[in-house]
């Protein structure tokens, strides 16, 4: 426990920097009590193991409180969707929930001008930096980062902090964090296919086994509860070959909006379906 | 320790059960309101109910529990209702393949049952037919991991064919465009539904073949035993107005 305050007091103070003032500690510390509590009341009931998230909405936000009129950084939005990020994992991994998937940036988003690219490319960077360094995000949780997509498809600076931050978390024992950049479900599929094929070598048939052997997101289990925020109701090419037995949930609030309490919303609408579709996973599995 | 766990777990299981009474009493009211919505657009008071522009609805699939599509009147009565509102491709989806074993039942209780084409059953192959004129599509958990792998193979035996070009020496390169010839070649090129139901207790795809979910919308109907004609004609109108950026 102690261990987990101290990790938790370091996230803290890594979230309010520049409040050194011992009041925003002690309500950091009252805060974290305070969640201790209300997730030990929804440890009751089942845990997800894999949360997975479609962080949907930030340019509305932007746009809705008119963040970008008079605005130098185009990128407000995202900024406070990082935040929302942030604060997310956090929650997810203080309750127990051991992977947490979202989808960063679609091979679909390649489509937008080349400068709003370039300042997303940019962005992420920018906070993988960040959250790698050495009082970051990372250390304070001890999570392991994962990559999954065509990450030849990102620009090189961006792809090279993506790297460092794997190699530097790979040993990492805490909760996993993947982050989908340049990647759709489609292509990860077509990119399982080729590795599948490529790795036959006398052996007969491709079968599922080795498909999913080849999938990016090979060795996490699969996601329990897939979020998209903004109410919007698909799934955007997003984990597809993963989701069969997954909730999914389409909560109204814009990413920047989603908080703490929408997370325990979420958690209480998927123990409400967790035997159904434990039971359809089951009966599946033994089909098989 | 001991002493205080004994404490602690019944007041944690109390507050976790007054937490699920409130979820269950915001899902009351949702479908409250939801009903009557659903009787205000029964009523045909709303005149925006009464012909819904379908030009974006090339195709529409519904996922339906096993337990639920064992009730084939329901399935049946449903397939009328979406041909009577003037949709043209319909794909029916059980993850156990129930209604695939069923469709010689739809074509019994059809009215002109020489309307209804059947194709013999197979139960690792998607089953179509004409019905009210209406194409049907009926698929099942077969038809979607286990066709991709399919398609892998096909790609595979035609990779090993052309063993001597130059290009294959560094390894096979498949596209996507390759994978959707592959599966149909392999007899699984369904199209993509442009809006998916589900009924059933969980909002879940239960297995829909992902290839083919890509930019569906997918709507959760509740369980099939209280399927409502209003409430399909809300959701058809609710796509009407919908909007895609496709990742713009």
């Amino acid at each position: 426990m102690s261990t987990i305050s101290e990790r938790f007091s370091i996230l803290q103070s890594h979230l309010e920097k520049n409040c050194k003032s011992k009041i925003s500690k002690i309500s950091g510390y009252v805060g974290f009590i305070m969640r201790k509590l209300l997730f030990s009341v929804l440890s009751v009931g089942p845990i997800p193991a894999h949360v997975a998230i479609i962080m949907d909405g930030n340019r509305r936000f932007a746009k809705r409180h008119s963040l970008l009129q008079d605005s130098i950084d185009p990128a407000s939005g995202h900024r406070l969707g990082f935040r929302s990020l942030i604060t997310t994992i956090q929650y997810s991994f203080e309750m127990g929930v051991k992977c947490v998937t979202v989808y960063a940036f679609s091979i679909d988003n390649f489509k937008r001008s080349p400068q709003e690219v370039q300042m997303l490319m940019d962005l992420m960077r920018e906070k993988i930096e960040e959250m790698s360094a050495e009082d970051g995000v990372f250390k304070a949780l001890d999570v392991k980062i994962n990559f999954w997509g065509n990450l030849e498809l990102m620009t090189e600076p961006t792809r090279l902090s993506a790297k460092r931050a794997m190699d530097t978390t790979v040993h990492n024992k805490g909760p996993e964090l993947s982050v989908c950049v340049a990647y759709t479900s489609t292509n990860e599929i077509t990119h399982a296919i080729e590795a599948s094929v490529r790795d036959l070598k006398g052996k007969d048939q491709v079968q599922v086994s080795d498909l999913e052997r080849n999938l990016y997101s090979a060795g996490c289990v699969e996601p329990d509860i897939i979020i998209r925020t903004s109410g919007e109701t698909r799934l955007s090419n997003f984990l597809l070959w993963q989701s069969d037995f997954t909730h999914l949930q389409n909560p109204k609030p814009l990413w920047p909006e989603f908080s703490l309490r929408h997370l325990v919303w979420a958690v209480l609408e998927y123990q409400r379906v967790y035997a159904y579709l434990k039971n359809k996973k089951e009966g599946i599995e033994k089909n098989k | 320790m001991i002493e205080a766990s004994v404490i602690a777990s019944p007041i944690l299981g109390v507050v976790f059960c007054l937490l699920h009474v409130i979820v269950s009493l915001v899902h009351t009211w949702s479908h409250l309101v939801h009903q009557i919505q659903c009787l205000i657009i029964s009523s045909g008071l709303l005149s925006k109910y009464q012909n819904i522009n379908l030009n974006r609805l090339r195709h529409l699939a519904v996922v339906i529990d096993s337990e639920d599509a064992k009730n084939k009147s329901k399935v049946h009565q449903l397939l009328c209702w979406l041909s009577d509102i003037g949709v043209k491709y319909v794909i029916l989806y059980d993850i156990e393949g129930v209604m695939k074993k069923s469709d010689k039942a739809y074509e019994k209780s059809s009215a002109n049952p020489s309307e209804t084409k059947c194709m013999d059953f197979a139960p690792n192959m998607p089953l179509i037919f004409d019905m009210f004129g209406m194409t049907v599509e009926i698929i099942s958990y077969t038809d979607g991991k286990e066709a991709v792998a399919k398609g892998a193979n096909y790609l595979c035996s035609n990779y090993l064919k052309n063993q001597d070009d130059t290009l294959n020496k560094l390894g096979p390169k498949f596209t996507e465009p390759d994978i959707s010839s592959a599966l149909k070649a392999v007899g699984h090129d369904g199209p993509e539904p442009d809006l998916l139901l589900v009924y059933g207790p969980a909002r879940c795809h239960l297995g829909f073949p992902a290839w083919r979910l890509r930019y569906t919308e997918i709507v959760h109907m509740g369980p099939l035993s209280s399927m409502k004609l209003s409430a399909v004609v809300k959701v058809l109108y609710d796509f009407s107005k919908k909007h895609q950026n496709y990742g713009k």
